[in-house]
C-alpha cells in the first residue's frame, strides 16, 4: 500500500545543499493556479533530480501550501523521489508481459553486479536500479530503460553487458 | 509520383532501433542526393516485426519488416534506386500474398484508422484523412447537441477503458446537468501492466483523440478539457502538445469554434505522477486538483459534481478516437460491427508468449482463439496454450478450454475475466498460474491507496498466503481462506481497484484449482516457475566437469574437480538457478 512509502525518520546529514533560487521561475509560473501542487513538485524534481527538504520548505513558504500537504502528495505518487539518485536510472520493467518473460532474471543479475537492492544507488553514484510497472513496450518484453533509451528482448547477461558498457564509457 | 519512404517511429519501434534506421536512411539520401520523400509515422501494430519501413512507389506499397541499418541500405539501394523490391524482407504488400497477411486480414480499423499511415505531428495529414471533418459537419449541418448524443446512443459505443458504460448515456447525463463551467477529461492514465493501446493511439493519431474530445465538449457544453496522461509516456505527451498547439492555431480550439456561436473550449495536458488508482474517475479528479489520488464515495457522480465540483465527463482515449468516425459514417455503420450488446471494434494489445505480439483491432464477437491463433500466429516455440489474461490486475485468466469465448463485454465477464482496456497476455505451459495471481496481487497491494480497510489489509493478507504457497509452505484451507478474503474485499471496497483486485486469484482458483492443490499438498510446481519447490540435480551423463557451475554457485553447494562429475549438496542449495542458466551442456536438471 502507498502508506509504505512514507518514511518516519529522515536522516538530516544526507541533505545536500540545493540552490533553491532555481525554483523561482517555476513558482512564478504556477503560484496562483488551481491544482498547482503536482506540477510544482514535478518541476522541482526536474531541476534537482529529487526533492530535497529545503525545496519543500521553499515551495511551502512561497506558495502557502502546507508542508504536510506537500509531503502527503509527494509520498503518494511513485514518480517523486525524496533521495538523490544516480546519474543513470535503470528502469527494469516488471509489467505482466515482462514478468511472464522472466524480467526477474534481469533485476537479479543487475542487483548482483551493481551490489545494490531494488531502488538503491551504487556507491559511485552512477546507477540507481528501479523496478517499474509497465513501460508499454510489451511486445519487446522483457525490457529495461536507461536514460530514455529502451533495450528489449533481454536476458540477465545482456542487461549486465549494457550496464558494464555504460560504466566503462563513464570511467574513461 | 515521388517514391515515399516511411519509417515507423512509435515508442516500441524506437526501442527496436527505428530511430537509427531513420538516421541512416536520411544520411544515405543526403550523401547520394536521392530524391525520394522520407517521412515518419507511428505504430503500425506489427510490433513483432519492428523496425518497420514502408515504401510507396508507382507500383504499390511495400511494408518491410525487421529492418536494421544494414538492411536499410540494401532496401534503399535495390528498391528505390534500382526499382527492384527486396521481397525477402517484405512483410506486407498490396501486390502479393505474404504470411503476415493473416495478421491483418480479419482486422477492422476504426480506432487505429490512421495509426501508421500518417505523420502524427502533422495536422494537415490528419485533415487529408477526413480529419476534423466530423467537427465541420456538426458546425456546417447545424447538428444540435442532442443530435450528437443521439448518434452516440444509437452507435452503441461503450466505454473502452474497461467499464463498458454506454458513452451516449454518459454524455446525456453530463448534458442534463446545467452549470456555468463544465469539464471533459480524457483518461490517458493507461496503467494496466500489459496494455499499450492508448499509448499507440496517442503517439500515432493524437488529433483523433482531440477531435473526439472537442465533439464531446460540444455535446455536453464543456468549457474546459484535460488530458490526464501518464508521465511514463513522454513521446505521447510531446505529440499531444504539438497536436493541441496546431488545433488551436487552426481554430479547432478557442472561441466560437468553427463559427458555432458560444462554443468556447480549450484543453491542456496534465501529467500523471504514477499511481494506478488514478484510473478511477474520482481519484483522477483528485489528482488533477493536485491532491493525493484517492477515490471518494459516489454519488454524487462526476457528471453532477466532478472537477472543481463542476459537472465533468470522463472518457478513455480509445472511446474518444472512435467518436469522429461515428459522426462521419453514422451510427448504423458503426453498429454494423459487433454483437447485440457490444457494438463496433476493440483494440487489443497482444503480448506474452505469443508469436506475433502487437496491436490488433477486431470486430467485437471474434473468438479469443481466433485472435490468438489466426491473428497472433499461435504460441511461441509451438508450446501448449494454457490461458490468456485479460483485463490486467482487475481481470482474470481465460483458460484454453474456454478459448471459444467471443470478445464482447458480457461473454468475457461471464468467464470471470473482464474486457478491461484490452490487454491480452498469453500464457503457455511454462507459466505458473499461482505465480501470475501473486504477481497481480503484489501489484494491487502496492497500488492500493489505503483508504478502505479491506483493500489495504485484505490484499496484503492474500499476498502473504499466495507467497507461502509458492514457497512450499501452503496449508490445507488456504484456498478457502483466499476465497473468503476475496469476497470480503470485493464487497467492502469503495472503488474499482479493490472491487476487482481479487479477480486474478478467483479465476485462477476456478480454472486451475488442481495447480493450487499440487503446490499446497505435493509441493510441486508443474510449470517449474516456483524455484523454492524445485530440486536441481546434475545429470551425470551430460556433465563434462567444466567447473563453470561450481565457480558460479553463490553458496558453494557444488562439489567436483576439473573433468570430474559434479554434485549438488541439496542441504546447502538455495535454488537460485544460476547453475542451470550457466551450464552449456544441459547437465543440470530441474525436477
Amino acid at each position: 500500500m502507498r502508506i509504505e512509502r512514507i518514511e518516519v525518520q529522515r536522516e538530516i546529514d544526507e541533505q545536500e545543499p540545493a540552490d533553491v533560487e532555481l525554483l523561482n521561475p517555476l513558482i512564478e509560473k504556477y503560484k496562483d493556479k488551481k491544482g498547482n501542487l503536482i506540477p510544482l513538485l514535478q518541476g522541482a524534481q526536474d531541476i534537482f533530480g529529487y526533492i530535497p527538504r529545503v525545496v519543500f520548505e521553499k515551495l511551502s513558504d512561497d506558495t502557502g501550501i502546507p508542508l504536510s500537504e506537500m509531503y502527503g502528495v509527494a509520498t503518494f505518487y511513485a514518480q517523486f523521489r525524496l533521495h538523490p539518485v544516480g546519474k543513470h536510472i535503470i528502469k527494469v520493467c516488471h509489467g505482466t508481459a515482462c514478468h511472464v518473460q522472466n524480467a526477474k532474471a534481469i533485476t537479479t543479475s543487475l542487483k548482483e553486479i551493481l551490489k545494490v537492492d531494488d531502488g538503491g544507488t551504487t556507491e559511485d553514484g552512477l546507477f540507481t536500479l528501479e523496478s517499474v510497472a509497465c513501460l508499454g513496450c510489451c511486445s519487446l518484453a522483457p525490457v529495461m530503460m536507461i536514460a530514455g533509451e529502451t533495450y528489449g528482448k533481454l536476458n540477465g547477461a545482456q542487461a549486465v553487458k549494457i550496464v558494464k558498457k555504460i560504466r566503462i564509457s563513464e570511467n574513461n | 509520383m515521388e517514391t515515399k519512404v516511411i519509417v515507423g517511429l512509435g515508442s516500441c519501434g524506437i526501442a527496436a532501433g527505428a530511430g537509427k534506421v531513420y538516421d541512416k536512411i536520411e544520411a544515405i539520401k543526403k550523401a547520394e542526393k536521392l530524391t525520394f520523400e522520407l517521412k515518419k509515422t507511428s505504430c503500425v501494430g506489427m510490433c513483432y516485426r519492428e523496425p518497420l519501413v514502408e515504401i510507396i512507389d508507382d507500383t504499390g506499397r511495400y511494408l518491410y519488416g525487421e529492418i536494421d541499418e544494414e538492411r536499410a541500405i540494401e532496401v534503399i539501394n535495390k528498391h528505390v534506386n534500382q526499382h527492384s523490391p527486396v521481397k525477402d524482407f517484405v512483410v506486407q504488400s498490396d501486390l502479393f500474398e505474404t504470411e503476415d497477411n493473416t495478421f491483418t486480414d480479419d482486422q477492422v480499423k476504426i480506432t487505429l484508422r490512421n495509426c501508421g499511415y500518417i505523420d502524427p505531428e502533422s495536422i494537415e495529414e490528419y485533415e487529408e484523412k477526413d480529419g476534423y471533418r466530423a467537427l465541420r459537419r456538426i458546425a456546417g449541418h447545424g447538428m444540435s447537441r442532442l443530435d450528437v448524443i443521439q448518434t452516440m446512443l444509437e452507435s452503441g459505443l461503450r466505454g473502452r477503458g474497461g467499464g463498458g458504460f454506454p458513452t451516449g448515456l454518459k454524455w446525456k447525463f453530463a448534458n442534463n446537468n446545467k452549470a456555468d463551467e463544465k469539464y471533459i477529461i480524457c483518461n490517458a492514465d493507461e496503467g494496466d501492466p500489459g496494455a499499450f493501446m492508448d499509448r499507440s493511439v496517442l503517439e500515432g493519431d493524437p488529433h483523433s483523440v482531440l477531435e473526439g474530445m472537442i465533439i464531446g465538449a460540444y455535446a455536453i457544453e464543456a468549457t474546459g478539457g484535460v488530458i490526464y496522461c501518464r508521465a511514463e509516456y513522454p513521446l505521447a505527451i510531446k505529440r499531444l502538445q504539438i497536436a493541441i498547439d496546431q488545433a488551436r492555431e487552426k481554430g479547432y480550439l478557442g472561441k466560437n469554434i468553427l463559427g458555432i456561436e458560444g462554443f468556447n473550449f480549450d484543453m491542456y495536458i496534465k501529467e500523471g505522477a504514477g499511481a494506478f488508482v488514478c484510473g478511477e474517475e474520482t481519484a483522477l479528479i483528485a489528482s488533477v486538483e493536485g491532491q493525493r489520488g484517492m477515490p471518494r464515495k459516489r454519488p454524487p457522480f462526476p457528471a453532477a459534481s466532478g472537477l472543481w465540483k463542476k459537472p465533468t465527463n470522463i472518457n478513455n482515449v480509445e472511446t474518444f478516437a472512435n467518436v469522429p468516425w461515428i459522426i462521419l459514417h453514422g451510427a448504423a455503420e458503426y453498429a454494423k460491427y459487433g454483437t447485440e450488446k457490444s457494438k463496433g471494434t476493440k483494440v487489443f494489445a497482444l503480448a506474452g508468449k505469443i508469436k506475433r505480439s502487437g496491436l490488433v483491432e477486431v470486430p467485437m464477437g471474434m473468438s479469443v482463439k481466433d485472435v490468438i491463433f489466426k491473428l497472433g500466429g499461435g504460441i511461441q516455440d509451438d508450446k501448449e496454450f494454457k490461458a490468456v489474461q485479460m483485463g490486467g490486475p482487475s481481470g482474470g485468466c481465460i483458460p484454453a478450454h474456454l478459448s471459444d469465448t467471443i470478445v464482447d463485454y458480457d461473454s468475457v465477464n461471464a468467464t470471470g475475466a473482464i474486457m478491461g482496456s484490452g490487454g491480452m497476455v498469453v500464457m503457455d505451459e511454462t507459466t505458473c498460474m499461482i505465480d501470475v495471481a501473486k504477481f497481480f496481487l503484489d501489484f494491487t497491494q502496492k497500488e492500493s491507496c489505503g483508504k478502505c480497510t479491506f483493500c489495504r489489509i485484505g490484499t496484503k493478507r492474500m499476498l502473504e498466503i499466495l507467497t507461502r504457497i509458492t514457497e512450499g509452505k501452503g496449508e490445507e484451507g488456504d484456498i478457502e481462506r483466499l476465497e473468503e478474503l476475496s469476497y470480503q474485499i470485493k464487497d467492502n471496497s469503495l472503488c474499482g481497484l479493490g472491487q476487482t483486485a481479487p479477480n486474478p486469484v478467483l479465476t485462477t482458483i476456478k480454472y486451475f484449482r488442481d495447480e493450487y492443490e499440487a503446490h499446497i499438498r505435493d509441493k510441486k510446481c508443474t510449470a517449474r516457475v516456483c524455484t523454492k519447490l524445485l530440486t536441481y540435480t546434475v545429470h551425470e551423463e551430460n556433465c563434462t566437469g567444466c567447473t563453470v557451475c561450481a565457480k558460479n554457485c553463490p553458496v558453494n553447494a557444488i562439489s567436483g574437480g576439473r573433468k570430474e562429475i559434479h554434485h549438488i549438496d541439496q542441504d546447502v542449495c538455495i535454488k537460485c538457478g544460476v547453475c542451470y542458466t550457466k551450464c552449456k551442456f544441459e547437465a543440470i536438471t530441474l525436477s
